[in-house]
């Protein structure tokens, strides 16, 4: 990052930012036409961010839903069998609809203005990847409205019970085959430009924290989507084609499902966290007004997390009844994850130090997050030990434990990265006040959501279950409070985008003094075409 | 294979006309409506709904007429020289990465033939309780099916099989040189060669597929050789589609000595699905 500020390309204060607008064929087509056919980085990049943010809402309305029946002991609202329902599809569509595409939509805006080059490089393949994820969407809202209604076997899908369900779980494998895709080709699209368009002098060890963050993830991603794509398809066949990959009788076993599924799974779950690294690790320099601490550390712990993710899978299995040789072996390479993520944390908290900080809404979320998806490290070290681990299998305390990395961790920094982006992307400042409002009540709802279930779950609170003991009344009211108030803070949170969109102050090229990527060296919003002569870096 | 050299080349930028960013194009929304007709028909298919196959059809209509448009475009594109060197290496990078996917795609379906074969079926065979007198003997349809079948044999068919698809790998190289060295009738006599060599591998699996005396529902032997088999000849199907295009452009006179991605993409892809099919043959016929 350093080797930023030795940057000429940077615009001095109050000298114009140079132009790199081209002349020709420099506008969109007109109207409908212009997102339906987009080759544009840009373009593409916001419909990724829409599409991901009408997916948050809806996986939110279901998680309302979720959070209303357990408000009070006993079935009130729903079936148990649409209680399943929903925390299925309250899962898959959060990860799949709203943290991925958000994430992609930030690679697909910021990762070619970052490395200062003219557009994604299939830009063509790249409007495929996003026109793929309406299509899969379609497959699974409308799935709630087939007989039997959606898929009630948790976003892990685990089979036997997968294996018994009707038309809407086939619906689910097709989208979920349809987003792999999606997923695959967005990929390789974000790895193929960072490999290859970055303007002349900018090694790889110049790069923004945030293209290393993106192209590690794109890795993971290539690398992963296809084994999803065979867990799927063996439940497929054993549910229509007599296969016996998940049946005893047969010579299969259901816990095979189980390691290929979180053989993807947990690398997905750091695809949807290392982008949130970068974000932060852009956000916080800018507002500190001094260098990431630990540039080389910093890339190399990303690079190591992502290594170590293919090795501990099966922390998610310990109950399986695997031999101990593999539990000893799954809890040691867990609690080694640890390590380059405390590296992370520590180089955050030293950027931090002695910087002259500044708290708009962008830092206020990001130092959100270093607090809040630590505490979410924490607790996935302690579900890494075994013996503890078997007590808290499938109980609340796994749910406290991924919504602090998820919301807390992926979803707040996207939050983050909206509000630090947003000038740049409309050329208009945000309403801070309406901002910040929005922050606290996210963070001190989130909060009050979530921390309990840590207690809930320790208590022995069992996950995916529509009702529980009266012991637990207490702490369920008030996560459920909790929920109401998060789900409409992220109302306000789209009245501000929508605000800011419309119009407000003039943001100028470089609303935020200390942010140095070569984004912020072109106009707000930047020209159609974005470099289409590199800036040179030193 | 040649892999694309230093990136971030500087060269590149100084060509003219810069780095080629197409206009906007209607083939990606095409091509996810296919795919959205496609998989509903498949669904409908397995609901046994009677306009399943129909829906089928029409979404793979489609996503031909997709692939026909979008491939017409890119070849258009490239033949007017719009692509510089810098676009040229995009296309390679993008090549290997999504080949890379497909090693994780089959790395996968092996990955669950090894876990049963050294995890779960000692497993089971240890269960006397449950299952008592299963022996855990490979190849196996596990302990509860009880229909009679032969293994498929390595050293007859799948054999002969090995060599065929070897010696595609070969003339395909041989097509290659044929491109770099101006020898065109090479060129289209390599392609030609492998082309039918892929369609006698084909040929041959079918028979195999034929003769055999179990399938797809004979327990987890069945499922995981007609799985990893089926899923490569389906590979040997598409790469044998795409040499032929690949024959009918050079007929067009498409490709030049230092100019021909498309060619060397294909036969990229044409020795990955024989790598496959010598670790099938080892793990799947042989051991
Ligand atoms: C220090 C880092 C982490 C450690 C040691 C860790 C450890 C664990 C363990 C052991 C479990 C299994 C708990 C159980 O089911 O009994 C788990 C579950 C989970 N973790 Fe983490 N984790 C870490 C970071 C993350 C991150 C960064 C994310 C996502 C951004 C994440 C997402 C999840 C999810 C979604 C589950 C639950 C999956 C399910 O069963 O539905 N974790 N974690
Ligand atoms: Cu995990």
């Amino acid at each position: 990052m350093d080797a930023h500020s030795a940057n000429p390309a940077i615009p001095v204060p109050g000298q114009p930012p140079r132009d790199y607008a081209e002349e020709h064929h420099g506008a969109p087509p007109g109207g409908l036409r212009r997102w339906l056919t987009s080759t544009n980085h840009k373009d593409i990049g916001t419909l990724y961010l829409w599409f991901s943010f009408a997916m948050f809402l809806f996986a939110g309305a279901l998680a309302m839903l979720i959070r209303a029946e357990l408000a009070r002991p006993g079935i009130q609202l729903v079936e148990p069998a649409v209680f399943n329902q929903l925390t299925a599809l309250h899962g898959l569509i959060m990860i799949f609809g709203a943290i991925m595409p958000a994430f992609v939509g930030f690679a697909n805006w910021m990762v070619p203005l970052q490395i200062g080059a003219p557009d994604m490089a299939f830009p063509r393949m790249n409007n495929w990847s996003f026109w793929l994820l309406p299509a899969a969407g379609t497959l699974l809202i409308s799935s709630f409205f087939v007989p039997g209604g959606a898929a009630a076997a948790g976003w892990t899908m685990y089979p036997p019970l997968y294996l018994q369900g009707g038309i809407s779980y086939d619906m689910t494998i097709l989208a979920i085959h349809i987003l792999g895709l999606s997923s695959i080709m967005g990929a390789i699209n974000i790895i193929v430009t960072i490999l290859n368009m970055r303007a002349p002098g900018m090694t790889p060890m110049k790069m923004p924290l945030f293209v290393w963050t993106w192209l590690i993830t794109a890795f993971l991603l290539v690398a992963v989507m296809p084994v999803l794509a065979c867990a799927i398809t063996m439940l497929l066949t054993d549910r229509h084609f007599g296969t016996h990959f998940f049946s005893a009788a047969g010579g299969g076993d259901p816990v095979l499902f189980q390691h290929v599924f979180w053989f993807f799974g947990h690398p997905e779950v750091y695809i949807m966290i290392l982008p949130a690294f970068g974000i932060v690790s852009t956000i916080l320099p800018t507002f500190a007004r001094k260098p990431l601490f630990g540039y080389t550390s910093m890339v190399w712990a990303v690079a190591s997390i992502a290594f170590l993710s293919f090795l501990v899978w099966a922390h998610h299995m310990f109950t399986t009844g695997m031999p101990a040789a593999g539990q000893l072996f799954f809890m040691y390479t867990t609690m080694l994850i640890a390590i380059p993520t405390g590296v992370k944390v520590f180089n955050w908290v030293a950027t931090l130090w002695k910087g002259s900080l500044t708290f708009e809404t962008p830092m206020l979320f990001a130092i959100a997050f270093i607090c809040l998806f630590t505490i979410g490290g924490f607790s996935g070290l302690v579900l890494a030990l075994v013996p503890v681990d078997i007590q808290l299998q499938d109980t609340y305390y796994v749910v406290a434990h991924f919504h602090y990395v998820l919301f807390s961790g992926a979803a707040m920094s996207i939050m983050a990265g909206v509000y630090y982006w947003l000038p740049k992307w409309t050329g208009h400042m945000y309403d801070e006040t309406l901002g910040k409002t929005h922050f606290w009540l996210t963070a001190i709802a989130f909060n009050v959501t979530f921390f309990p279930m840590h207690f809930l779950g320790l208590a022995g609170m069992p996950r995916r279950i529509p009702d529980y003991a009266l012991q637990f009344a207490e702490f369920n009211l008030i996560a459920s409070i909790g929920a109401f108030v998060l789900g409409a803070a992220q109302l306000l949170f789209l009245y501000n985008v929508v605000r800011c969109i419309r119009g407000g102050k003039p943001a100028g090229a470089k609303p935020w003094e200390g942010a140095d990527t070569l984004e912020w060296t072109l106009s707000s919003p930047p020209p159609y075409h974005s470099f289409t002569t590199p800036p040179t870096v030193r | 294979m040649s892999l694309p050299s230093q990136p971030g080349n500087l060269a590149a930028h100084a060509a003219p006309g810069g780095y080629y960013t197409p206009p906007p194009s209607w083939w990606p929304l095409v091509g996810s409506v296919a795919l959205l007709t496609l998989a509903s028909g498949f669904i409908l298919l397995l609901a046994k709904v009677g306009a399943g196959p129909w829906v089928m059809a029409l979404g793979f209509a489609i996503l031909v007429f997709m692939l026909f448009g979008w491939f017409g475009n890119v070849i258009r594109e490239s033949l007017a020289g719009r692509y510089n060197p810098q676009v040229d290496r995009s296309f390679r990078w993008g090549m290997v990465w999504f080949i890379f996917s497909e090693v994780m795609f089959f790395g996968g379906f092996f990955g669950a033939l090894f876990y049963v074969r050294e995890f779960a079926i000692p497993w089971l065979a240890h269960t006397p309780l449950l299952w008592p007198g299963y022996d855990g003997a490979w190849p196996t349809e596990g302990p509860g099916l009880k229909d009679a079948f032969t293994p498929m044999a390595a050293w007859g068919l799948p054999a002969i099989n090995t060599l065929i698809l070897l010696s595609s790998g070969a003339t395909v190289t041989w097509a290659h040189w044929g491109l770099k060295s101006g020898r065109r009738g090479q060129l289209a006599l390599g392609l030609l060669l492998t082309v039918l060599l892929g369609a006698l591998f084909l040929t041959f699996q079918a028979y195999e597929y034929h003769e055999a005396t179990f399938s797809l529902k004979t327990g987890i032997y069945g499922a995981t050789f007609f799985m990893l088999t089926g899923f490569h000849g389906l590979h040997v199907t598409l790469g044998a589609v795409m040499l032929t295009v690949i024959l009918l452009r050079v007929q067009a006179g498409h490709f030049t000595p230092d100019h021909h991605f498309a060619f060397e993409a294909v036969s990229w892809y044409w020795h990955f699905v024989d790598v496959v099919w010598l670790l099938l043959f080892v793990f799947v016929y042989w051991l």
